[in-house]
């Protein structure tokens, strides 16, 4: 636990914030950021308009309602009047309002019209929402990643002490060059997601079936970090974003990683794997994509997550095996992987699960080499 | 016909049956609404309880104590059993108890439907309750449900909920039938409606808005179900629905359901404010008006609920236009009260206290929901503590303060004995002190980017979840007062005058009763002048 004055200071500081002679104004760690784009400064300067007309309405009106509480106390003896309507006063009243609300809606409008723009980006961007990790496609570049929380287990049962960025931190952000219109495709894969900067005042909802757009133009680099906001399910909390802005030479240089990246995990397809080489490439697989629903050792959280452990399926049934991994269970979270991993992972995280826990022992220890997975989709296909 | 109105007029010779019985097989407004407000107190218990396993775990960064799939439970049930079991019921109780009073008729103008509106609840929320102990879990979806988390992704216990659901519908669909058909039929000679007690004008409005929309949201629940079991595809892109259909349907629902919330409280603190401000209230029939236009506003504003969920531009404009303009009927009742309070000759009794209250922080909701309403800056709010914090500090110090402030105030009618005073105001103070301590806080987490509904959460929300989890168990045990209190008052205390409050006679038929009240409380139709 922080020390208990941060903590009162912390308070002090925010009832400030509301009171009408603000000390700051500005940024700080309990309102809402400014950002770094031209969108989020002027979403945030109208957030700070609406808020400081909202406390002067309330400076008034609460000051003539404890001001009539005071003057007005049966106790000093006063005396009723009997006065219980004015035409006038409500008409006043009403129209001063309606002005005030005219008044917040221009420029809200204004800086609406502006955030809403669905041209096309120099560089388009399709996120998706999984449960429960974000997917980053380049539509230009055929790049194409899954981007998931990289903290610890550990931390968050409080074995070990959290870390600096505890939950919002990823296994790989998604990069963008600076100065450049970047626009979203957003969408989810299963239920709905929604796609959070908060610097870049960017939320938009990834809803199954549908495709929102949003853009942004980021003037500096930087790690700007972000959320899942809607309630998707167990891991909600833990699906943050990260996004990494660089400058234009480095994130070309990226691209072209990349790309020779995806290139060289192809050609692993044509390698010869060893049954030891596919079972240490599954566990990590394992760890990363599965361990949310099936766990760690295997044995699930039944009744809604099974066991695999033991599972005929899995000691047993090759194909059907293959085939849920790449169909999904329709109706149920297990979802189909044939979009997250590349033909290798996926035969290395099947091998892994038929050759580990008692699995290996107990089952027909069969292996499964890319190729099949590659056979599988071509099958498919036709 | 005629056998019906021969044993109720016998019944009426012999007072209350004794036992179990009693409260089994009545059909009186009292009893009812004792039963009423006796099931939202034992809601608001256990959904506050559940409140408590939320703020106990976001005490600290981490998981500690529960698990995020029965944290996620928490949060829903919570929402559920807060808006389902103790708001609207405690609202209805209070319907019962009071309209026939206020209106001068001797009882509800369809007493057995009202016995049968109010056994449905219990039955609706032990099957509710019930699914938390089943082996898939109790719902987790949020009390929002929204699909295809709620259908495809749901436990198999979502079919109890939808169930539950239709019972609860049924059960407020009836119920207002009933308060429509009594407060049109039975008010006494020379009540017109323009003289009717803003109470009373509050219900009826909300009783309106229930029977609009109680079918949208069984239509919702019924959707829900196809899809799950009879292979439909309202909600499943992957058939060709559409998930964001469900949003428009739920919300357009939960948008009036928000104002069913609230606009009853509307009444009684206007009651509570003109008594002990010993003054009529400022601009009665503005305040009539107010309420009418804010009900019918609400059928127009629902996709404020989604401003990031992809709509046109035209259609964001146009909700938050629209939702802009609910500020002005809602500014005005504002305007009123604090109109009614200006040269009045005032006293602070514990009623008196919990309405200045709802008053002003239900107001500091009013504001923070007109930030929401701005699009563009919702873009940041939405779904985030921010939101939390605004609707908690209008159902809360806002519905919740004006529900406690109306069972002070007609307290010592019910129950002919006053309440101790001291306690009272004991009460009033832990739980406004409280109250701010839990929600304002939440405004800053939500404003520095804390999502709501996450089990866990970065460093740096760290300090301000401390300080409103400690407010929120403070304000959860102070509410033990709040019975000690009032099972007190049923039992003893200074007997209590027929007015009870000063000069109230002039402020509705109520006061003109005994204190407490005959069994059949008008059996002659007093006349209104
Ligand atoms: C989001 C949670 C989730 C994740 C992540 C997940 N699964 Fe599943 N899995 C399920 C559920 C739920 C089922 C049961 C489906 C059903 O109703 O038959 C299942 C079933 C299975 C089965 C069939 C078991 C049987 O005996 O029927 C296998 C095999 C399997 N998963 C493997 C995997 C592998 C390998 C991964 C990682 C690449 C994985 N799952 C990731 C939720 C998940
Ligand atoms: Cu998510």
């Amino acid at each position: 636990m922080k020390s208990i004055s941060r903590v009162t200071r912390k308070f002090i500081y925010a009832l400030l914030f509301l009171a009408p002679t603000s000390v700051f104004s500005e940024a700080s760690d309990y309102n809402m950021p400014v950002g770094v784009t031209e969108v989020s400064k002027e979403i945030f300067d109208l957030h700070m308009l609406i808020m400081w007309i909202c406390v002067w309405i309330g400076v008034v009106v609460f000051g003539i309602m404890f001001y009539s509480l005071f003057k007005y106390r049966k106790s000093t003896g006063a005396k009723a009047s009997k006065i219980d309507d004015h035409f006038w006063l409500e008409i006043t009243w009403t129209v001063a309002a309606t002005l005030i609300l005219v008044g917040m809606a221009i420029p809200s409008t204004t800086v609406m019209i502006k955030a809403y723009d669905d041209r096309e980006g120099d560089i388009n961007i399709m996120v998706t929402g999984y449960q429960w990790k974000w997917q980053y496609k380049y539509l230009e570049d055929d790049i194409s990643f899954f981007s998931n929380l990289s903290t610890s287990q550990e931390q968050i049962d409080n074995d070990i002490p959290k870390g600096e960025f505890y939950l919002s931190e990823v296994d790989e952000p998604l990069v963008i060059p600076i100065n450049k219109r970047i626009r979203f495709l957003i969408t989810g894969n299963d239920v709905i997601h929604s796609w959070w900067v908060p610097d870049f005042a960017v939320k938009q909802d990834a809803v199954p079936g549908f495709i929102n757009t949003a853009w942004t133009n980021v003037p500096k680099p930087g790690i700007y970090r972000g959320a899942c906001t809607e309630l998707c399910g167990i891991k909600h909390a833990f699906m943050p974003v990260v996004v990494r802005a660089v400058e234009q030479e480095e994130y070309d240089a990226w691209v072209v990683e990349k790309i020779a990246l995806a290139e060289a995990e192809r050609l692993l397809n044509e390698k010869v794997w060893t049954k030891a080489e596919l079972v240490e490439r599954g566990e990590g697989v394992y760890l990363k994509n599965c361990v949310a629903c099936h766990q760690t050792n295997g044995q699930g959280l039944p009744p809604v997550f099974p066991a695999l452990v033991g599972s005929e399926i899995v000691m047993r049934d090759k194909t059907r095996n293959i085939e849920i991994l790449m169909e999904g269970v329709r109706g149920a979270a297990m979802q189909s992987f044939a979009n997250q991993l590349s033909e290798v992972d996926m035969a290395s995280v099947i091998t892994y699960t038929r050759q580990s826990w008692s699995n290996g022992k107990n089952g027909d220890g069969e292996i499964i080499i890319p190729q099949e997975i590659v056979d599988y989709k071509n099958k498919v296909d036709l | 016909m005629s056998t019906i109105v021969e044993t109720h007029d016998d019944h009426g010779h012999h007072g209350p049956a004794k036992g179990l019985t009693r409260w089994l097989y009545t059909t009186n407004h009292k009893d009812i609404g004792t039963l009423y407000l006796w099931f939202s107190f034992l809601m608001l218990f256990i959904g506050g309880a559940m409140a408590m396993v939320i703020r106990a775990e976001l005490f600290e960064p981490g998981l500690q104590i529960v698990q995020p799939e029965f944290f996620n439970q928490m949060t829903t049930n919570h929402g559920l059993i807060m808006v389902f079991g103790v708001i609207m019921p405690a609202f209805v109780g209070l319907a019962n108890w009071m309209i026939p009073m206020q209106i001068g008729a001797p009882d509800m103008a369809l007493p057995r439907l009202n016995n049968l509106s109010f056994w449905l609840l219990p039955m609706a929320f032990g099957i509710l309750i019930s699914t938390l102990f089943m082996p898939a879990g109790g719902p987790n979806f949020g009390w929002t449900f929204y699909a295809p988390l709620s259908t495809t992704y749901a436990p198999d216990t979502v079919t109890f909920f939808i169930f539950s659901v239709h019972v609860m519908g049924a059960s407020s669909i009836l119920g207002s039938i009933n308060i429509i058909t009594t407060i049109l039929n039975m008010r006494a000679p020379g009540m017109t409606l323009m003289k009717m007690p803003l109470f009373v004008w509050s219900w009826l409005i909300t009783a309106y808005l229930l029977i609009a929309v109680m079918p949208v949201l069984a239509g919702t629940v019924t959707m829900m179900l196809m899809d799950i079991h009879f292979g439909t595809s309202f909600f499943d892109a992957a058939g060709g629905g559409d998930p964001v259909l469900f949003q428009h349907i739920f919300w357009f629902f939960g948008h009036p359901e928000v104002y069913i919330m609230i606009l009853p409280a509307f009444g009684i603190v206007s009651h509570i404010i003109e008594t002990f401000s010993r003054k009529p209230i400022f601009g009665y029939s503005s305040m009539v008006y107010a309420l009418t236009s804010i009900a019918v506003l609400s059928f127009v504003v629902w996709a404020h609920h989604m401003f990031t969920v992809g709509m046109p531009l035209a259609g964001e404009l146009f909700f938050m236009y629209s939702t802009m303009l609910i500020a002005i009927p809602t500014g005005v009742k504002v305007f009123n009260w604090v109109a009614t309070m200006f040269r009045g000759s005032i006293s602070f009794e514990t009623p008196m206290l919990f309405a200045i209250a709802f008053v002003s922080l239900f107001t500091i909701g009013g504001f923070s929901g007109l930030m929401l309403a701005i699009v563009p800056a919702d873009f940041q709010y939405h779904d985030t503590y921010f939101v939390v914090a605004h609707f908690h500090y209008v159902l809360v110090p806002g519905s919740l303060f004006g529900i406690i402030a109306g069972v002070y105030y007609w307290l010592p009618k019910w129950t002919g004995n006053m309440y101790d005073e001291t306690l009272g105001k004991l009460h009033f103070w832990l739980s406004f002190f409280s109250v701010n301590l839990t929600f304002f806080p939440m405004h800053f987490v939500g404003l520095a980017g804390m999502p709501r509904r996450y089990p866990d959460y970065a460093l740096q929300f760290a300090d301000f979840n401390a300080i409103v989890s400690v407010g929120a168990f403070i304000f959860g045990f102070t509410q033990l007062l709040l019975l000690f209190i009032v099972i007190k008052s049923i039992r003893t205390g200074k007997k209590a005058s027929d007015e009870v409050w000063e000069d109230t006679k002039d402020w509705g038929l109520e006061w003109t009763l005994d204190s407490p009240p005959p069994y059949h409380s008008f059996t002659v139709q007093p006349e209104v002048k």
